[in-house]
């Protein structure tokens, strides 16, 4: 099975984006199951069983959503295989700079919207760093010159992508990214590693504090000076 | 070096095959797209910004010198053979002008100190001049198109140029095609202006979707443009003089320039 794993930040445009992959997947007769993985609310699964893909959905509520993601693979590999999937699209709910739910075998796919200016690219961490394969979105709302430097800020931050520009509206890019998704390697659940550990940093507001004093915070904290302490027993 | 480029049909928006087998598209060129809105007439440019390869929602392929185009003359932009000056009327890179012309000219592989030289161009556009310090996100509508017109012009400096739409912009659109054509470069402009339609050698009528007909200018369109030209330049006189609030005086009439230094931008 090749698992797909979609990252980006809300809005980017990844159902956009993946609405029509789907498309063009189901002309070369692809089995593909979905899953989209959101905090506390999404309709993107209509939109997907619309498109006569089964797809799952997982609200992540009090848990970390990449985390969720990752604690869930299993299930959503079983929920495909159930299917008689060759190809699990996991769309994630992309909070967060810091994690990337990428494994070493599934193909890592970020979506990121060139209208946020030429500096995202060194903002949003490893989600972009570490994914095989690029896809920028609504550059139909910036200029030739705009969407050239933004590629370059995107290649800085990671070389070796594979970039695609793609657009949400018109479908531009996604029978080109729809190809990618067959090629990624196959995925073995028992062996699975990611490709960039989540952030170890734990504090005692992970763990429900609500007073915000210093005093009562515990755990790997980070002052604004950028040092770092370990408080705690 | 390209001599040409050329269209393979695809399909309109039910699905039905264009209506012609291919287009080509010779060095020196300037092609005008033509269509009511929402016809296919930015899909068009699209595809060939692209080089699509039937891998687009038209399914249209695009050659260069009658062979499919290496894959990486599509995204390198240091490889890139197209330049295209798109729809946007504003910037949203919050940069300096200056930056951004350097940043862009590194993408392209371009030496660096091209900067003086797009803003001296991008000023005999637009009558508010545009400084190198100045925001990008604060220039306004003319000064922004004018510096991307500059900068199509100078920094990506293509073989082949498309071009969607530059009458809306409130520069001096002559000037800016002339700007954006010439040394053999093939030109595709989409527009809704009668005058640039007819300057061109050829027209491509869009209509749902597809390439519904192409036709050459006619030697009788081509007189008539050369009366609009006259028109048109004396709009843009007044216009001037009403905006810069004088009296436009009644003597101010068509007829003695008709006669006068009649220089038709694009003819050679
Ligand atoms: N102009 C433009 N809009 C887009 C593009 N891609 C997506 N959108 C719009 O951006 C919004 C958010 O897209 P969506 O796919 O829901 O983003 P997601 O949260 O990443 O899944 C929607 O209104 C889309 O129609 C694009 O390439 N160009
Ligand atoms: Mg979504």
């Amino acid at each position: 099975m090749n698992v797909i794993i979609v990252a980006g930040t809300p809005g980017a445009g990844k159902t956009a984006v993946l609405l029509h992959v789907l498309k063009h997947l189901k002309e070369q007769n692809k089995h593909i199951s979905a899953v989209k993985i959101d905090c506390l609310y999404t309709e993107d699964h209509l939109r997907f069983q619309k498109e006569g893909v089964p797809t799952l959905l997982g609200l992540s509520k009090d848990m970390c959503p990449d985390h969720f993601t990752i604690f869930n693979l299993g299930e959503m590999l079983e929920y495909a295989q159930g299917n008689n999937s060759d190809i699990l699209i996991v769309e994630t709910a992309g909070l967060c700079h810091r994690c990337a739910p990428y494994t070493i075998n599934s193909l890592g796919v970020c979506v990121i919207d060139a209208t946020t200016g030429p500096n995202t690219p060194l903002k949003v961490g490893p989600f972009l760093s570490t994914a095989n394969v690029v896809a920028i979105t609504k550059g139909d709302i910036i200029s030739q010159a705009e969407r050239e430097i933004f590629r370059e800020r995107v290649l800085e931050m990671n070389p070796g992508c594979r970039i695609i520009e793609t657009n949400g509206l018109t479908g531009k890019g996604t029978v080109e990214l729809a190809g990618c998704f067959s090629e990624a390697s196959d995925f073995s659940y028992e062996e699975e590693e990611l490709r960039h550990n989540a952030p170890f940093s734990i504090c005692t507001l992970c763990v429900g504090e609500t007073k915000i004093h210093k005093k009562n915070h515990r755990g790997v904290l980070r002052h604004i000076n950028g040092i770092q302490e370990y408080a705690g027993e | 070096m390209i001599n040409s480029i050329s269209i393979l049909a695809g399909k309109n928006k039910n699905g039905l095959k264009e209506h012609f087998n291919r287009i080509d598209i010779s060095r020196g060129e300037i092609v005008g797209i033509v269509g009511p809105t929402g016809s296919g007439k930015s899909a068009l440019v699209e595809d060939i910004e692209q080089l699509a390869q039937s891998d687009t929602s038209t399914q249209r392929k695009v050659l260069i010198n009658n062979s499919i185009p290496d894959p990486e003359l599509r995204y390198n932009p240091k490889k890139k053979l197209i330049a295209q000056l798109s729809q946007n009327m504003n910037f949203i890179a919050d940069m300096s002008v200056k930056d951004f012309l350097i940043l862009h000219s590194k993408c392209r592989g371009k030496n660096l100190n091209l900067v003086d030289k797009v803003i001296y161009h991008a000023n005999q556009l637009t009558g508010e001049p545009i400084k190198k310090e100045m925001n990008l996100t604060v220039l306004s509508g003319g000064q922004s198109r004018s510096l991307m017109v500059a900068d199509v012009a100078f920094v990506s400096d293509s073989p082949v140029v498309l071009i969607d739409e530059i009458e809306n912009a409130g520069i001096k659109k002559h000037e800016a095609m002339q700007l954006l054509s010439g040394n053999g470069k093939i030109v595709l402009v989409v527009t809704h202006d009668p005058l640039l339609a007819l300057l061109t050698q050829r027209r491509i009528v869009m209509e749902n979707g597809g390439i519904k007909k192409i036709f050459g200018t006619t030697e009788e369109e081509r007189s008539l443009c050369k009366q609009l030209y006259q028109v048109d330049k004396e709009l843009f006189k007044v216009r001037e003089m009403v905006r810069s609030g004088v009296e436009v005086k009644a003597s101010f009439s068509f007829q003695e320039s008709f006669t006068s230094d009649f220089q038709p931008v694009l003819e050679d």
